[in-house]
């Protein structure tokens, strides 16, 4: 029972207290671009918790098996990024032959994932905290949960700013960024969460 | 002869500063600059992976296959990444304690991708490596001003003196949403002055910049930035309309 509470508390800290985006700032290059439509955005959010979680997985393997086990832990940063980029263009690469239909509506946002600091992020965190292949995946879940949820909720608001009279300095990405740090003060409120 | 490298160096700190002109890697620029120190850290951090890597990348610029040349340069920004990391933690333990995880994403930065591919690709490598050092300088003068007013505002201190009373203080701008308010002031100055930066280029803009041969900073050849992301955004809704039409 303490370990499904543990757990817990990993996702929804990952989720909500620690947002990837809101607070730690990671992945905020998609975060803008993809937010103009719920609809795409939703595309961007399944994508992105897909990708981190299968890259969670297989770094936590590379880093137990491989790594700790020849003493190279230092060589985490370069392991990581390539398991990922090669991760991702075989997943596109799969959807391609064999889900063409999967691969026309989330497919075009892979390449996105492959140099996303958010994957890498995650992964780099697990290390860090030292969690185990379980609490990695639920590391993972939580943090791309977070991106999910934070990106939809942009991309209602931004719906609505389009109906806006927004000061013309302001329009585009300023806007949005405005947006974006009162979505992080709200978010602030869940920090007494755990 | 000289003058091209020190106009090498120049461009970089003033004429294309990464931060304030082309706006790239925002990422650590939000999340770093909580105070002084620590934006002039992880600008120096920066600094000394981009002049190295702009030098190793022009050098072997035409050793790296051009089809394989992004996962190339990926390996040897990582390598240098990793060098700077273990340097850090030996000499300046403290430092690497506040900057922690962003020290690794230095290699997912897109300053130092989008030098690589649109300067030190194409050019000898002492030019590059001047190129290294202005952006390098540039971005960490950006990063070192921004964490001072930041500093100024929300904690009221000068490099950790107090110099106004708490009472005074708007804690908010250490917090994470400041980050994101000080971006948006800054995006909004560059849209006001119509600086040609990375993010308020239209795509065609671009496109001729890069037919002339002066691409605003970088070429957007990044896979993760944020023009790519909203071309991927588009291709989806285009994809979904059309599967929509087949089926009926």
């Amino acid at each position: 029972m303490s370990t499904f509470t543990e757990l817990l508390l990993i996702a929804v800290g990952s989720a909500l207290v620690n947002n990837v985006v809101l607070s730690q700032f990671l992945g905020i290059c998609p975060f803008l671009g993809v937010s103009k439509k719920v609809e795409t955005a939703a595309g961007m959010g399944v994508a992105v918790i897909f990708v981190i979680m299968l890259a969670s997985m297989v770094t936590n393997i590379i880093y137990t098996a491989i790594l700790v086990r020849f003493g190279i832990e230092f060589s985490q940063t370069i392991v990581f990024i390539l398991v990922i980029a090669a991760l991702v263009q075989f997943v596109e690469m799969f959807l391609k032959k064999n889900m063409v239909g999967l691969y026309r509506s989330l497919g075009v946002y892979l390449p996105l994932i492959t140099t996303n600091c958010a994957v890498l992020g995650v992964a780099l965190t697990n290390v860090q905290n030292s969690y185990n292949f379980i609490e990695s995946v639920v590391n993972g879940l939580g943090v791309s949960v977070g991106f999910t949820i934070a990106i939809i909720l942009m991309a209602g608001v931004r719906e609505k700013i389009m109906y806006n009279d927004v000061p013309k300095s302001f329009q585009g990405s300023p806007i949005v960024l405005v947006t974006a740090g009162l979505m992080a003060i709200a978010f602030c409120g869940f920090s007494g969460l755990i | 002869m000289k003058n091209k490298y020190l106009e090498r160096i120049f461009n970089g700190i003033i004429k294309e500063n990464p931060t304030f002109v082309i706006m790239l890697g925002m990422c650590p620029t939000l999340a770093t600059t909580t105070s002084a120190t620590n934006g002039f850290g992880m600008g120096l951090a920066t600094t000394a992976v981009l002049i190295f890597s702009n030098l190793l990348i022009s050098a072997l610029r035409n050793v790296i296959p051009d089809k394989v040349r992004i996962p190339g340069y990926i390996v040897v920004i990582a390598t240098l990444v990793t060098i700077v990391e273990l340097v850090m933690q030996a000499y300046v333990p403290a430092l690497y304690q506040t900057l922690g995880i962003y020290i690794p994403l230095i290699v997912v930065n897109c300053i130092i991708l989008g030098r690589a591919e649109a300067y030190a690709a194409k050019h000898t490598p002492l030019l590059s490596a001047c190129d290294g050092i202005g952006m390098g300088i540039g971005f960490t003068c950006a990063l070192t001003i921004i964490g001072f007013c930041r500093e100024l505002v929300g904690a009221g201190t000068i490099l950790g003196h107090m110099v106004i009373p708490e009472d005074f203080h708007v804690g908010i701008f250490v917090m994470a949403p400041g980050a994101f308010f000080v971006l948006s002031v800054l995006t909004a100055l560059q849209n006001k002055f119509k600086a040609p930066s990375a993010t308020n280029l239209s795509k065609e803009e671009r496109r001729k910049k890069k037919a002339l041969g002066e691409p605003a900073g970088c070429d957007g050849n990044c896979q993760s930035c944020m023009l790519h992301a909203e071309e991927a955004a588009e291709k989806a809704l285009e994809n979904k309309k059309q599967d929509k039409e087949v089926a009926r």
